[in-house]
């Protein structure tokens, strides 16, 4: 007789106001198995782990745990009946070591708990030392841990949230390895990424959602990608475009052995941080998130600023501009958008109208010093329609805006700005697959108009779809320059923690 | 059964303009029972406060007088709280505008010429603006809290007036109270509206509301200041300069309430002495939120504001209320108005009894 399955979900609904993240969901997991949930950023897969790990109650639906009805109420609920999570955001105390981290959640003398993290790691392939401060340990480390901490609580169900999208290429193997031991120990896994390639690799069955709704139930290793995909978004993938090698121009941003220590002391340094941007190419910065990116995308952009004495440290179109401020160097032809749209790239509260003031002001949107509400609306306007940007008009908030839209719409400013030099980070951060794609060929798109284009990303398989040169940076060093044609994934990973180049 | 508050897709001008409304009909009911259990008749209470102020024109006239300093300062810190710089010593500064724009007077006491009232008002200006220089400078150069900074400087602004008064500044011929001597004529502002002791400053004060109208809502020196008040990483992201924002928004209120502090002396008070400020330094501070921080909403507030002074000395007076009272009706008013534009952006949400729908 078949085993009755560990865990049952019948029509689970979820709505925040007027958007349901959670449409009348059904799944089922089955004992030792990885099950993937498949689905675009905003399907609702995040949602979902809530109302399992009992972090949000439903609106309906019920929840049948090993043949029992349950009432998921609270984490700690979940977690006496056996449910682990592992977040995406790790949840450990870095000034603590491992040991006292994990003595937070679960109770004994440290020494046995220390054996038992040794014992754990053995058998699982999970290699840490309790006594380390967590601030040393490198992120796929920190992730042990954290397997390690729900581990303690022997779950039959460990949650894993994106886990591998923090990790090297290589790290992602071990993490694998660990998961299928997990597995033939009798841990049932849920796996949740949006990446095809992974979860045909892991896991032996897969629910696909689409905007709050199963799309799909299947086995993952007996469809192909081009199947979990339909399911995934709805239609065929569009096809990747891959840059085509062009000629390159002069050199319009250039820094020659930066270092620079910040004032925030949680805030990675830089050390001899050299690169060199043509016109007419794309050259992308690769590397694990908390690697100096965002004190290197500041010190380009202005706002960080060295003193006059050190300006030729970065150079702008031949020009020392490390002394200057952001609007100085937009100036000169530079246009840059930020990681974070929301506060940073776009003021929330503001309509799209005066969001487009906040750099594009300069193309004849203020008369004498005064706002040129026509000249603004219009402005506004097209950049709503030549960017595709889904929105009510340039009243609408720049905060009610999905991430996708506003990425498109600040995007659309920068260009509208013609730069000479166009700056990106995190271009496609939680922004539906077809909008990503309108967005890369974009930047492909002015790269052949003869933009020098910059990009960080965290997305290995971004940059190697539109780079010609990528460079890794790894603890605010950063890597020669790597031809992106002639590359494997394997050896960016090896810049990425840190291993290669310490031989050559 | 606990209401959740959901953010609006956009703010709501309705409730915007609903709100100092909601606040004053909160605090009117919240203060009855505050009345009441102080043994007083509300209806002559409130009769006194509210009403009275407005009805004949001799009172009304006094209304007017007390708006233009509360009207001035009171735009002129609403341009720093939208850039979130807290000037919280609009007092100090308007006490040293008044400390400024009698030196005039009391070292040319016999100097006659129609000069003397507008280069007073240029030194109180001038007097406000330098006592705001301090915290501006420590705060762009050392990142000391403006609130409390400007707090203590004016503590140290009330000193100064007890010293010129108790020494240098007083009047030979003053039976040794702590006051200057009585302004000369040409000292004092001319009468606006003949029969009361309503003067041109008033006009200053609305014209200071259409300059900061056209700043706020047109400029885009003034847009500068919303996007650095709303996302100062925004703000840095486009260039923006957060020590400009921090210099002009403490010079610009300092600015305006030492014009107001010159106004009270070249006034309706006519000499230098302890009593010249009745707390308008703070008092603004309510009137700027109270309009929304918005130089429309603000000449309606600053109005309410001074009305609730006159009808407090009313109620004082005729209804026997304490001062203290006086004070809580309008830091209430306050209160509740904080409390009511959180429902400008969010709205309230009653969770629908489950059950029902399954």
């Amino acid at each position: 007789m078949e085993p009755a399955p560990l865990l049952t979900l019948r029509g689970m609904t979820k709505a925040y106001g007027q958007v349901v993240a959670n449409d009348a969901i059904d799944l089922t997991v089955g004992q030792n198995s990885i099950h993937a949930i498949l689905g675009e950023n905003g399907a609702g897969k995040s949602t979902l782990m809530k109302l399992i790990y009992g972090v949000e109650t439903p609106d309906a639906g019920e929840v049948v745990w090993q043949g029992n009805p349950v009432q998921l109420t609270s984490p700690a609920e979940a977690r006496r009946l056996g449910i682990g999570m592992v977040f995406q955001h790790f949840s450990l105390f870095e000034t603590l070591t491992v040991v006292e981290n994990i003595a937070l959640i679960v109770a004994g003398p440290k020494a046995a708990l220390a054996a038992r993290i040794r014992e754990l790691g053995q058998d699982f392939g999970l290699d840490v030392d309790p006594f380390a401060h967590v601030h040393s340990l490198s992120v796929g480390e920190r992730q042990r841990v954290e397997i390690i901490r729900c581990l303690m609580t022997e779950p039959k169900l460990l949650i894993l949230d994106e886990p591998t999208s923090v990790l090297p290429p290589q790290a992602v193997g071990l993490l694998f390895d660990t998961l299928r031991r997990l597995r033939d120990r009798g841990v049932s896994i849920l796996f949740i990424s949006h990446k095809l390639d992974e979860i045909q690799a892991l896991c032996d069955c897969a629910t696909i959602l689409r905007g709050g709704r199963v799309t799909g139930r299947v086995d993952p290793r007996a469809h192909d990608a081009h199947d979990l995909a339909r399911m995934m978004i709805g239609r065929d993938m569009p096809p990747p475009m891959q840059a085509e090698p062009h000629p390159v121009g002069e050199v319009r941003l250039e820094l020659a052995a930066l270092d620079h220590a910040p004032d925030d002391p949680f805030a990675v340094g830089l050390s001899a941080v050299s690169l060199r941007l043509h016109a007419g190419e794309i050259l992308g910065i690769a590397g694990i998130s908390g690697n100096g990116q965002a004190e290197l995308a500041k010190l380009l952009s202005g706002e960080t600023r060295l003193s006059a004495a050190r300006c030729d440290e970065v150079r702008l179109m031949g020009q020392g501009v490390a002394h200057l401020d952001p609007a100085a160097r937009r100036a000169l032809g530079f246009a840059f958008v930020p990681e974070e749209r929301l506060g940073r790239g776009a003021v929330p509260e503001m309509t799209l109208a005066d969001n487009s003031l906040l750099t594009a002001h300069p193309l004849g949107l203020l008369k004498r010093g005064f706002i040129d509400r026509r000249r603004e609306a219009e402005f506004t306007a097209a950049c709503i329609r030549d960017f595709d940007v889904r929105t009510s008009g340039p009243d609408a908030e720049a905060g009610a805006l999905s991430g996708g839209n506003l990425q498109k719409f600040i995007m659309g400013r920068e260009i509208s700005l013609r730069p000479k030099v166009l700056f990106v980070a995190q271009p496609t951060w939680g922004v539906d697959i077809g909008a990503a794609t309108a967005i890369r060929q974009r930047l492909v798109q002015m790269r052949n108009e003869g933009v020098a284009v910059l990009v960080i990303s965290e997305e290995l398989e971004e940059l190697f779809e539109i780079c010609d040169r990528i460079q890794v940076i790894h603890k605010g060093h950063l890597s020669p320059s790597l031809d992106a044609r002639n590359t494997r994934a394997e050896e960016i990973g090896r810049w990425m923690i840190g291993a290669a180049g310490v031989a050559a | 059964m606990i209401p959740r508050l959901i953010r609006r897709d956009r703010a709501s001008l309705r409730m915007a303009v609903l709100a100092p409304l909601l606040a004053l009909a909160a605090a009117i009911l919240v203060n009855l029972v505050l009345f009441l259990a102080m043994g007083k008749d509300p209806a002559a209470v409130f009769y006194a406060l509210l009403l009275e102020p407005f009805l004949g024109w001799s009172s009304f006239s006094e209304v007017l007088l007390k708006t233009g300093p509360l009207l001035l300062i009171a735009q002129g810190l609403a341009i720093g709280f939208r850039a979130k710089v807290f000037n919280i010593g609009a007092e100090g500064q308007f006490i040293l505008g008044a400390i400024f724009a009698s030196a005039i007077p009391v070292y040319f006491p016999q100097a006659t010429g129609g000069w003397i009232w507008p280069a007073m008002l240029v030194m109180g200006a001038l007097g406000g603006a330098l006592w705001a220089v301090v915290p501006a400078f420590w705060r762009v150069r050392l990142n000391a809290n403006e609130i409390l900074v400007t707090l203590m400087m004016s503590l140290i602004a009330a000193q100064v007036l007890n010293y010129l008064l108790l020494g240098p500044w007083k009047d030979p011929q003053g039976f040794n109270f702590p006051q200057s001597v009585m302004f000369q004529y040409d000292a004092m502002i001319p009468i606006l509206l003949p029969g009361t002791r309503v003067n041109l400053s008033l006009l200053l004060a609305l014209l200071s509301a259409v300059l900061a109208w056209a700043y706020m809502q047109r400029s885009f020196g003034g847009y500068q200041f919303l996007v650095g008040g709303l996302a100062p990483k925004a703000a840095a992201y486009a260039g923006f300069s957060e020590s400009r924002a921090i210099w002009l928004s403490l010079l610009i209120g300092g600015f305006a309430a030492g014009l107001a502090g010159a106004a009270e002396v070249a006034g309706p008070i006519g000499q230098l002495q302890r009593g010249i400020s009745t707390g308008y330094g703070y008092a603004a501070i309510i009137v700027a939120y109270l309009g929304g921080l918005h130089p429309i909403g603000i000449v309606a507030s600053s109005l309410l504001m001074a009305a609730l002074y006159i009808g407090g000395d009313n109620a004082m007076v005729s209804a026997d209320l304490p001062v203290a009272a006086v004070r809580v009706f309008q830091g209430s008013l306050l209160v509740f108005y904080l409390a009511a534009i959180t429902f400008v952006r969010f709205r309230l949400v009653w969770p629908i009894r489950k059950g029902g729908a399954a």
